[in-house]
């Protein structure tokens, strides 16, 4: 047996550097906001840097929203929304969203290189799931524009009038689409921020937004840190808020859009469970772990970092996954040939590490990739914990990093009972031949989101949301129109 | 930044090496029970996902010699004659005659009535003479019929039998027969190879190809094979793909190393690479040279050679400039 391992070996086919060009884009050294259709001069001189954090090169000098560009931000959006956007057709407004999903599709080298730059994710990613995502997200609301009147909220539903929205750097372009598309289509205006460690790609899609034309103040971005988003969320000028983040600060600003009137959805933290039969196509399961736990470097929200294994296939999934854990390239996001990039940011890196502690203090096993991990940049090892209990830290708290916890079950009671033992509700995978079995649990598995024999999938027709300590309201589809009327 | 180093690294669990015997029908079908099914949309987004990986430089350059070496340069034509067989085994054993550092291909493969021609011309240059027996293509021929294919072959001096597997008894369920035709064509095979054509466009679902994949190793195939080229749907990424994990679960199973041989609609040095990449990312580095892979080809080669000259020179020749063969 000896001389067939290691199996992962790239010995013979070593992959050389692939690296994808960055000069296809230009990043500035300075940005303001965008507001009332241009880049601005912020009203306060507070600016902040936004780094590459493969290398912790700066990138770029990004301004912090003081409380009179928010002021300034929502006067744009709601004269822009009762001069114009309200005026004018549903086919109208679609025309403008049709325009921004082609450029997307226009630019999207540029969007791909910048969003791996300033987050960290691998290229494959961004040119293959992030960028397409978007530009798909813009397409599909922009058909819905014109036939609001048929979506099931009774004829001529009303927009809201302007939406804050605040998105995380998880996946900076793609939520922002997921946010001003349905806004936009549903006949509000916005006023966005992006995080702060993320801005860049939503600047960029602000000037995608200028040269598409769409009239002045229709969408605003402002950047900058907590103090901007809890400015915008507690704007007496907003008629929306919309929220994607943690649980924590989704806490903070239900409590405090709370008697204002102002319509709230929130997408908050996951932990969710992907719970793996004994009769589930093997191959293909461990693949599907692998993508639901360390695609994005497990920076997801729904991502599956419960691994549910039926006892009597513990010891043949984790000597696959494991193989298949060691073969995981990680390293230069902009390597075309790179699985898992970089961590966000040297704090996230840190609430890793220290979870992972924490799970080996508890008496997991764990088992982290061997490779090398770059010398500069925030960067950790895939890795897999087993013999998790259900009291662990690492099975309840959301680590946000390719960490995977596993526990076992016996039989689907006990499958059912562990994967709802959470106080999250966003997603959860079931892996089995058995149709009937995977529906029975679809049923009693208390998560927005329930994927048969996959993971990790989105397409912009599909609701996405939670229940409890993962939010409320949904993403996607005709759903998705519901957060931005008044319904 | 915090270094995290891997610690604590459990020992991977031990596989069991149990040789798999197969005494009944019975043994068979409970062996193939026990097989995990496929989920389609699973394997096909897993060779899809492979397929962007990106050779470049020494590693493109290592890859397309790599691949030439795998080839076995095919004619199976009912218009076959002795020149154009001639004409395949020079180019067999020197592919560009303008450029001696080319690697030879792994074998040629012809009809068994044009092997003696084959041995004649390749004499002692290493390079393998295969054969398609067994009542190529269909396999619609009765066993002894199929097993005299096989030996004339051999007693003319093939090194290689490429042999189509019975796909009405395996659709019907006859899977006895299926094997035991495998134990016979193999014995009949003497000293030469034996790889076993699945003929996966008939056999229609993953399942399928998953369950004769192990009926084929279990029976002695040294190496499994994808089509025969002759039907609509030949070698695809993701068939190879599945049955790389066959051979993979087989050697863990087993310690026995089968190869797989990917033939039928291969033309470009583009999917020759994507191939090797997922070679190399299902069963492994093990499995990265001619005793354990093989592009069953016949337009192929001369891509690879143009590619090949892309690479030393930076700039395309002319196609023509490769022999036809």
């Amino acid at each position: 047996m000896s001389d067939l391992t290691p199996l992962s070996s790239l010995s013979s086919l070593e992959y050389a550097p692939a690296p994808e060009s960055r000069a296809v884009v230009t990043v500035q050294d300075a940005y303001g906001h965008f507001i009332n259709g241009d880049f601005t001069n912020p009203a306060s001189s507070e600016q902040f840097a936004t780094i590459n954090p493969a290398t912790g090169e700066h990138l770029a000098t990004v301004a912090q929203g003081s409380d009179a560009d928010v002021d300034a931000a929502v006067a744009a959006a709601r004269k822009a929304y009762e001069k114009v956007w309200s005026t004018l057709p549903g086919s109208e407004r679609a025309k403008y969203l049709f325009r921004i999903a082609r450029l997307i599709q226009e630019r999207s080298r540029e969007l791909a290189v910048l969003e791996t730059l300033d987050n960290g994710k691998p290229i494959r990613e961004t040119r293959d799931i992030d960028v397409p995502m978007a530009a798909a997200w813009f397409f599909y609301y922009a058909g819905w524009a014109d036939k609001l009147d048929y979506a099931g909220f009774g004829p001529q539903p009303a927009a809201l009038g302007v939406a804050g929205q605040v998105i995380p750097w998880n996946f900076p372009l793609l939520m922002a689409a997921w946010k001003i598309a349905p806004a936009l289509a549903a006949g509000n205006t916005v006023v966005l921020k992006p995080a702060e460690t993320t801005p860049l790609t939503a600047l960029l899609l602000a000037d995608i937004i200028r040269q598409a034309g769409v009239p002045d103040g229709v969408v605003n971005i402002v950047t900058g840190d907590g103090r901007t988003g809890a400015a915008l969320v507690n704007h007496p000028g907003i008629n929306k808020v919309a929220f994607t983040g943690s649980t924590e600060v989704g806490r903070i600003i239900q409590s405090a859009v709370a008697g204002s009137g102002k319509k709230l959805t929130l997408e908050l933290g996951g932990k969710g469970a992907n719970i793996v039969f004994a009769d589930a196509p093997i191959d293909e399961t461990i693949e599907g772990i692998i993508d639901g736990i360390f695609f994005n470097q497990g920076h997801v929200c729904c991502a599956g970092s419960r691994l549910l294994v039926q006892e009597s296939i513990h010891d043949d999934v984790i000597e696959r996954l494991l193989r298949r854990v060691e073969q995981l390239r990680v390293g230069d996001p902009l390597d075309k040939n790179t699985d898992v990039g970089a961590i966000n940011s040297a704090a996230q890196l840190a609430k890793i590490a220290e979870l992972t502690e924490a799970g080996v203090l508890e008496g997991a096993t764990r088992f982290s990739s061997s490779c090398a991990l770059p010398s500069a940049g925030f960067f950790f090892p895939p890795t897999v914990f087993t013999g998790v209990e259900q009291t662990h830290r690492i099975a309840r708290e959301e680590i946000f990093g390719p960490v995977l916890s596993v526990l076992t079950f016996r039989t689907p009671e006990e499958a059912v009972a562990k994967a709802n033992n959470t106080t999250f509700g966003l997603a959860a995978g079931i892996w089995s031949e058995k149709g009937s079995r995977t529906l029975w649990m679809a049923e009693r598995l208390r998560a927005g989101v329930i994927w048969a024999n996959t993971y990790n999938k989105f397409d912009p027709t599909s609701p996405f949301g939670g229940v409890r300590e993962s939010g409320f309201g949904r993403e996607g589809g005709r759903h998705g129109l519901e957060a931005y009327l008044n319904v | 930044m915090t270094s995290v180093a891997a610690h604590g690294r459990p020992e991977l669990p031990a596989t069991t090496s149990r040789p798999v015997r197969i005494g009944s029908e019975h043994d068979l079908r409970s062996t193939l029970g026990g097989l995990s099914g496929v989920d389609a949309v699973g394997l096909e987004a897993r060779a899809a996902k492979l397929g962007t990986r990106s050779l470049k430089q020494d590693t493109k350059r290592a890859a397309i010699d790599l691949a030439i070496t795998m080839v076995d340069l095919t004619t199976l034509e009912g218009a076959d004659t002795t020149g154009k067989v001639r004409a395949l085994c020079t180019k067999a054993m020197r592919p560009d005659a303008s450029d001696p550092s080319v690697p030879p291909v792994a074998a040629v493969c012809v009809y068994p009535d044009l092997v003696d021609v084959a041995v004649r011309t390749l004499g002692t240059s290493g390079v393998n003479i295969a054969s398609v027996a067994t009542a190529f293509p269909s396999g619609r021929a009765s066993l002894a019929i199929k097993l005299a294919d096989v030996r004339e072959a051999v007693a003319a001096g093939a090194t290689e039998i490429d042999m189509v597997i019975d796909r009405g008894a395996f659709l019907s369920g006859n899977i006895g027969k299926v094997f035991d035709e495998i134990v016979a064509v193999k014995e009949a095979c003497g000293a030469a190879h034996l790889k076993v054509i699945l003929e996966t466009g008939e056999l229609v679902t993953y399942d399928n190809v998953r369950r004769a994949s192990w009926i084929a190793m279990l029976a002695g195939a040294d190496f499994i094979k994808t089509s025969t080229g002759k039907v609509g749907v030949n070698a695809t990424i993701p068939v190879t793909l599945l049955m790389l994990e066959a051979v993979r679960d087989f050697a863990l199973e087993t310690g026995a190393v089968i190869g797989v041989k990917a033939a039928g609609g291969i033309r470009t040095t583009k999917d020759a690479l994507k191939y090797l990449v997922v070679v190399n990312e299902t069963a492994g580095s093990r499995w990265l040279s001619p005793d354990f892979f093989r592009f069953g080809a016949s337009s192929l080669l001369n891509d690879l050679l143009m590619q090949r000259t892309k690479q030393a020179t930076g700039s395309y020749v002319r196609a023509d400039r490769f022999s036809g063969d």
